[in-house]
């Protein structure tokens, strides 16, 4: 193994949490959106739980106030997809600056991804994993692999992941080729309760690809991969839910092709749901225009009509949730002729607000369709749900489940929560980022909407959009 | 190159358009990265100044002194002769140093990035890298990462910008010699309806690329003559006058025959079923170049693939202008070279060539 070109800086481990030691918190002059509705309420968490909801409660003695004034507070947001890059790749991405950089985006908890080195393909690196994560500031669930080393071949040991409390199971970085692994993987994980998640692309038809097949790359001259890769392994993936009543998610869809797919499945009552990332629906690949590698991203960036029809699949309630597939890479992994880039950007810090802007309408991101029809907005609060309950339904952490996400904001329930400014403009400075990396693709330019205050278990961890620890 | 900047450099030009004493309008512009950094003008004006050259090329000491004190490094991290030498040829007989950057001994074998190793020789304090790379846009970034003048000698299968400047250099003089006149004088006239046929595999053709657009931009007809899986995606997109599956039937509407090299690997069953089969439908033999146009010219970027896209007797057709391409390369690369680097002393081409040409001499060379 070739030595590390620079020595990883001391990582800092936040110390763990320990219960009871988390001080009185009292969010003050929010309005508080939930799955239930919308009310002005200040809402008052001891002891890791909610302990209060109303207008103009009395502030205990010694208890900490946050101003909410102008912002939302809403239940923590869930990232269903994460690279934490931890364990094998360290000096891009670990555990604990993922985490941080989730919480400043206003996550109160992320399902880091198995493609990491070696893979989460057994349950010792998955436990070490979920150990390095328990003193986060953000709840980190992980994912485990579909098969072994994420080869494609063998099942991996979904049994003995599923009782460490893994409840999602992807190859993500490829998808499952052999459609006969496929099928086998979805029976199995049936029996166990658990979800596969499938990052659908038939690999055949994307030899070389660094960006999507179409005008663009035709002529900038790179190989590229038509949305028709993405869209026969997500025709697949719902067959061989049908054949073994089994349960998928699939991740980041892409192309407008596979929104229709999604729907055909759920008007069929098939247990399918689907994700796409804010850079989806925020970006086309004429970003590509001047080879820039901050935009390779895989699943590629697509056309005007995927992005349109990906804002309609969210505003039609297509679309199940938002995932950002944060994915941190050193600048000498990015600041290389295209075709040799790695794909990926971040997305953890950035996520909300240009969710906002590319699903409620914000400054400079219209919602017109691709024959220009203006297309109806989301409110705040379906944005809120597609980042937050929705996912934690997914993900199996909601409070029905036996989990502590996705709210609701009521006395008693688990005390994560995101408090956000949906009006305060800011620009991105990469150099800011609590990330390790800085492959952002949104680095100068201004966005609205800004994470004031994130409080996970109880704790608060970013006050101010400052993290604390 | 953002449109913007296109926008901001092509405003530049058409103010100091007027003005004989500012230096070569295509100066303005830091690289040639695409022949859309060009458009119609700056095309024309390349082929101005190439014609220049191509009389100095015909001298007894085919130099001149232009850009004497100017380094251009040859970057050719994908391995090429003919353009290579091609470059370094017009270097030379520019008077400029030239560094040759060797890939296959260099740092990149020993794992430096070519982000350092470019940054590397910049700092040794260089005028211009001439950029050869496997990677579409390899050039862009070169161009993103040093403050150096950039030249695209092909990317991957972005373009070749001037294997395009230098075909239109070769159809215009030889267009002009049939008629009797200089170049200069028939301007670029000579393109408009020009019927131009692009025949093999456009989909992984650099050349392809800055063809289709520099010939679009002079008026030509292009149309582009290929099996289906040698067209480019979304080729509805290019601006081409139409698409064909059929040789036989566009040759006898074609001035411009132009055979793109098949590379051997397409015809190991992906692309192709067999180099063979590609060659009874596509490949130009005596027969099918009879059925051409009268007076149409046949042309190839080289290197030739003889028996595969063009018969072995071809290229000694009257038609055929290949070596003439050659030829041209070197003035235009020259053109090219001495446009983005030359000093505004230089006032116009044919100024800076013969009045520099007298200061070569009498140094005594």
């Amino acid at each position: 193994m070739p030595e590390p070109t620079e020595a990883p800086p001391v990582t800092h481990r936040g110390a763990a949490r320990v219960p009871g030691t988390v001080p009185t918190v009292v969010v003050r002059g929010g309005t508080v959106i939930d799955e239930s509705g919308q009310r002005r309420a200040d809402v008052v968490c001891s002891g890791g739980t909610v302990s209060a909801v109303g207008e103009g409660l009395e502030v205990p003695s010694g208890a900490t106030v946050l101003d909410a004034g102008g912002c939302l507070v809403v239940p923590g947001l869930v990232d269903l997809h994460v690279h934490l890059r931890e364990p094998g790749n360290e000096d891009a991405e670990c555990i604990d600056t993922g985490a941080r950089a989730a919480a400043l985006g206003g996550f109160t908890a992320v399902v880091a991804m198995p493609n990491t080195d070696p893979p989460l393909d057994n349950a010792a690196v998955a436990s070490e994993v979920l150990a390095l994560g328990a003193g986060a500031v953000c709840k980190i669930a992980v994912a485990g692999t579909i098969t072994v080393g994420r080869a494609g071949e063998h099942l991996a040991p979904m049994g003995e992941l599923a009782d460490l409390g893994v409840r999602l199971f992807t190859d993500d970085g490829a998808g499952v080729q052999d459609s006969g692994v496929m099928r086998r993987a979805l029976e199995y994980a049936r029996g166990l309760g658990v979800t596969l998640a499938e990052h659908c692309e038939d690999r055949a038809l994307a030899p070389g690809a660094a960006m999507h097949e179409g005008e663009w790359s035709s002529r900038l001259g790179v190989p590229g991969v038509p949305a028709e890769a993405e869209e026969l392994m997500v025709a697949r993936d719902i067959a061989l839910v049908r054949l073994t009543k089994g349960r998928l998610h699939l991740l980041h869809l892409s192309s407008a092709g596979s929104v229709v797919l999604l729907g055909a499945a759920k008007a069929e009552g098939l247990a399918v749901t689907g994700e796409v990332t804010p850079h989806h629906l925020a970006f086309t690949d004429a970003e590509l225009a001047d080879y820039d590698t901050a935009f390779k991203v895989y699943p590629p960036l697509r056309t005007a009509a995927d992005v349109a029809a990906l804002r309609k699949g969210c505003v039609a309630g297509t679309v199940d949730a938002i995932a950002t597939d944060h994915a941190p890479h050193r600048p000498e992994a990015k600041d290389v002729p295209l075709a040799d880039a790695a794909p990926g950007m971040l997305g953890l810090e950035t996520a909300l607000a240009v969710v906002l802007g590319a699903l409620c309408g914000g400054e400079g991101s219209p919602l017109y369709s691709a024959s220009g029809e203006q297309l109806s907005r989301l409110s705040t609060r379906d944005v809120v749900g597609l980042m937050s309950w929705r996912p934690a339904r997914i993900a199996q952490m909601a409070l029905c489940q036996g989990g502590d996400q996705g709210g609701p904001i009521t006395p008693g329930a688990p005390a994560n929560l995101c408090v956000f400014d949906p009006t305060e403009s800011w620009v991105v400075d990469p150099l800011r980022m609590a990330s390790r990396s800085r492959n952002t693709p949104w680095a100068g330019r201004k966005l609205t909407g800004r994470v004031r205050h994130t409080i996970c278990a109880g704790e608060p961890v970013v006050v101010g959009a400052e993290a604390q620890r | 190159m953002t449109s913007d900047q296109e926008a901001v450099a092509g405003k530049r030009r058409g103010e100091s358009g007027t003005d004989t004493n500012s230096a070569p309008s295509v100066g303005a512009r830091r690289h040639l990265l695409s022949v859309s950094d060009l458009g119609a003008e700056g095309i024309e004006e390349v082929l101005r100044v190439a014609d220049a050259f191509v009389e100095v090329s015909k001298r007894d000491i085919p130099k001149v002194p232009a850009l004497r004190g100017k380094t251009v490094v040859t970057l050719f991290v994908e391995e090429s002769t003919r353009t290579k030498l091609s470059f370094e040829t017009a270097a030379k007989r520019l008077s400029a140093d030239v560094l040759s950057f060797n890939a296959s001994s260099s740092s990149l074998k020993k794992g430096e990035s070519l982000r350092d190793t470019v940054e590397t020789v910049a700092a040794m304090g260089v005028d211009a890298f001439v950029v050869r790379h496997s990677a579409a846009g390899a050039p862009a970034a070169v161009a993103r990462w040093v403050d150096t003048c950039v030249l695209n000698a092909g990317d991957g299968w972005h373009e070749h910008p001037t294997q395009a400047l230098l075909d239109c250099c070769t159809i215009r003089q030889v267009l002009a010699e049939r008629d009797g006149r200089a170049p200069a004088e028939t301007g670029v006239e000579c393109f408009k309806g020009l019927r131009v046929a692009i025949v093999g595999d456009v989909r992984h053709s650099r050349v392809a690329r800055s063809s289709v657009l520099a010939f679009g931009a002079l008026g030509a007809r292009v149309t582009l003559v290929a099996p289906g899986t040698l067209l480019p995606p979304a080729v509805e997109a290019w601006p081409v006058a139409g698409v064909s599956h059929d040789l036989d039937e566009v040759l006898p509407q074609t001035d411009v025959c132009y055979l793109l090299r098949l590379q051997g690997e397409r015809g190991a069953g992906r692309f192709l079923p067999s180099v063979r089969e590609y060659a009874a439908a596509y490949g130009l033999n005596a027969r099918r170049a009879a059925t051409l146009a009268d007076g149409a010219l046949v042309m190839h970027p080289g290197p030739m693939n003889r028996g595969v896209e063009i018969a072995d007797e071809v290229p000694d057709l009257p038609g055929s202008v290949i070596l003439r391409q050659v030829a041209n390369g070197v003035a235009v690369r020259m053109a090219v070279l001495f446009m983005l680097l030359g000093t505004p002393q230089g006032k116009s081409p044919a100024g800076a060539v013969a009045g520099l040409e007298d200061a070569w001499e009498t140094s005594g060379a």
